[in-house]
């Protein structure tokens, strides 16, 4: 039993209840170094547990040494270790860039902050299907928090929407975890997969009802079509850290259809074998397609940065929902790609916004941009990345989903959907740089943007091309999980193995 | 129990699906309290059981639902609690209780009124 495996929750947890205890007695400074030093200790779990599970051993956790079906058990393995890196790569930028105004609104931002990291970590790291559901309450009550932080008219609407939405999936998932328990009795995912493999076949009705509930709850964290309306408004309303950070949540919800269809419905789930992946490659090309539109249509830059995470989205779960392990690691690689690509964008849009006057970050023609050459620099970068042209790491993202796609009966359909897509949010972004940087009308008070302010941005911009230039390495690593999650087997042996009475420290 | 747990759910649904604020709470506790009840028979009901195994004890009733009721319902709490804080903050800040943030009836009144 390793203790490093909880080392990732402990951490966000106790330093988010000191920030909270000690909001009003600590200076600002001294809150912003402690929030920021609790992200570079996960930063260093993250890479440690990362040394430790490469090799493609599964550290579990038992707590309170209770053996594993009936207790409750957290799992690292590689898949779970890539996304908590990922996530605390990203928020290390985003806080960055709320050090420079956002988090001075209200005491309550990096206690927050920590909390909604608490929650993510612990999503990637549980092994427990109701587990899962209540460290997704944790990060959702403390994004609501975020999303709402700063106030505002436009914030407290999008807030209340996408509260209820979410309240009405937690419902949902509920639903599903209680049918999942009445069926086969367990709610360890390393139990479930092995009794819903036993299953027989008159219980496939229910059985399918408990999966397809599921499936709806994930598809409404990972904002699916149709489910994905909440999502637009939401992310371009709250402030652009925040939004950064919930680059990441909607890939909560891939990651964990990514588990579940792997470990409970994959090749040797006997009645339900097979049953998600028939759904997502659809709904993922409806989602890049619909998402694509959205971002054409967008009138405001923030807007139309969220309609491409709803474009990026539909890639990475048509990318997982191919089933092979080259679509899967080709999937986990756009993942990482995506996220920081897309946070990128909402920093570059509301530096934009900061100095844009009073057109904001609508799409108008609007006063000239002080710093034009560097915004501009910055936009057509991150443009490059998300809308995946050559030469950056979102044009090997993409080219890795569309190799994988070629094994694929029907790719035909996927290669242009997918090329359809991108050709669709290249339109859109051409369009909005265009008339952010040359279609200049009309002088205006325009700030100039502080020193240190591109730093954050050009932070995740440079994770970016890291991962151009270890593009090799980081594609084998991704196979490598690939592989780990298609034979589920080594994951299950690890959870449920007889732990011994003697407490090893 | 099942009939309980679906005329709930639909008095739910259909609440959330009001364009009000308020109906909109109340079909989230609704559908709280109706999953509540499904969670609880999803361990099979059994009546006058402990539930614990002891020696001597022949009968016994499933305890996890039990403690997995225990968290929704401590987690729907405080859910319900923020969301009526969020909402009484949006009738501040949007001068009336639509979900949407708009009036459609209300229009041509609000507009008379600002004027």
């Amino acid at each position: 039993m390793n203790h490093l495996v909880i080392a990732p929750l402990l951490l966000p947890l106790l330093v988010g209840t000191l920030l909270l205890v000690s909001r009003r007695t600590l200076s600002l400074a001294a809150r912003r170094s402690l929030s920021l030093a609790a992200i570079f200790g996960q930063i260093l779990f993250a890479i440690e547990l990362g040394f430790l599970v490469g090799d493609g051993t599964i550290l579990t956790y038992h707590l309170g040494h209770w053996p594993a079906p009936w207790g409750i058990v957290l799992v690292a393995d590689r898949l779970a270790v890539w996304m908590l890196l990922v996530t605390s790569l990203l928020a290390g930028c985003a806080l960055l860039h709320a050090m420079h105004g956002t988090d001075q609104c209200s005491r309550h931002f990096h206690p927050l902050f920590q909390l909604q990291l608490f929650g993510l970590n612990g999503a990637f790291l549980t092994g427990d299907l109701f587990n899962l559901f209540v460290f997704f309450e944790i990060l959702l009550l403390a994004s609501y928090g975020l999303l709402v932080h700063g106030g505002g008219a436009a914030r407290v609407r999008a807030g209340l929407q996408f509260v209820v939405i979410n309240l009405v999936g937690s419902t949902l998932f509920l639903f599903a975890a209680g049918a999942f328990y009445g069926l086969v009795g367990t709610l360890n995912l390393a139990d479930l997969a092995l009794k819903v493999a036993r299953l027989p076949p008159e219980a496939l009705g229910p059985a399918q009802v408990a999966a397809l509930l599921l499936l709806v709850v994930f598809a409404l964290k990972a904002a699916l079509v149709p489910l994905h309306l909440w999502l637009p408004s939401a992310y371009a309303a709250t402030s652009a850290p925040v939004a950064a950070l919930f680059a990441i949540m909607t890939k909560v919800g891939a990651y964990a259809l990514l588990r579940v269809e792997t470990l409970m419905f994959g090749k040797q789930a006997g009645i339900l074998a097979g049953l998600y992946t028939t759904w997502l490659l659809p709904l993922g090309l409806l989602t890049l397609v619909l998402g694509a539109l959205g971002a054409l249509a967008a009138t405001e830059l923030r807007l139309q940065v969220a309609y491409l995470v709803v474009v990026s989205v539909g890639l990475l779960i048509s990318a997982f929902g191919l089933g092979t392990a080259d679509g899967i690691a080709a999937g986990l690689y756009y993942l990482v790609h995506t996220t920081f690509a897309t946070a990128a964008f909402f920093l570059v849009a509301d530096l934009i916004l900061r100095t844009r006057g009073w057109a904001a970050d609508r799409l108008v023609p609007g006063p000239a941009l002080p710093n034009a050459g560097l915004l501009g620099g910055l936009f057509f970068v991150t443009a490059l990345l998300v809308a995946g042209l050559p030469p950056l790491s979102g044009f090997v993202g993409k080219v890795l989903i569309l190799r994988a796609a070629l094994e694929q009966p029907v790719w035909p359909w996927i290669l242009g959907v997918v090329l359809i897509g991108g050709l669709l949010g290249l339109i859109a972004l051409a369009r909005s740089g265009s008339l952010l940087f040359f279609n200049v009308r009309g002088g205006g008070a325009s700030a100039h943007l502080e020193a240190g302010a591109t730093l954050p941005t050009l932070g995740l911009l440079s994770l970016c091309l890291a991962l151009l230039i270890g593009s090799g390495p980081v594609f084998d690593l991704a196979r490598a999980t690939a592989d780990q999650l298609l034979d589920p087997s080594d994951y299950i042996h690890a959870v449920l193995r007889p732990i011994g009475t003697g407490f090893e420290p | 129990m099942s009939l309980i747990i679906g005329v709930l759910t639909a008095g739910g649904v259909y609440l959330l699906l009001r364009a009000r604020t308020f109906s909109v709470v109340l079909g989230l506790a609704l559908l709280t309290y109706a999953v509540n009840l499904f969670l609880f028979a999803s361990g099979r009901l059994t009546i006058g059981a402990p539930p614990i195994l002891a020696p001597g004890v022949s009968r016994s009733t499933d305890p996890l639902p039990q403690a997995l009721v225990l968290t929704a319902i401590v987690i729907s709490f405080a859910m319900t609690a923020f969301v009526i804080m969020l909402a009484l903050r949006a009738r501040a800040e949007l001068g009336n209780d639509h979900v949407d943030g708009r009036d459609p009836d209300d229009v041509r009144n609000r507009e008379g009124s600002e004027a």
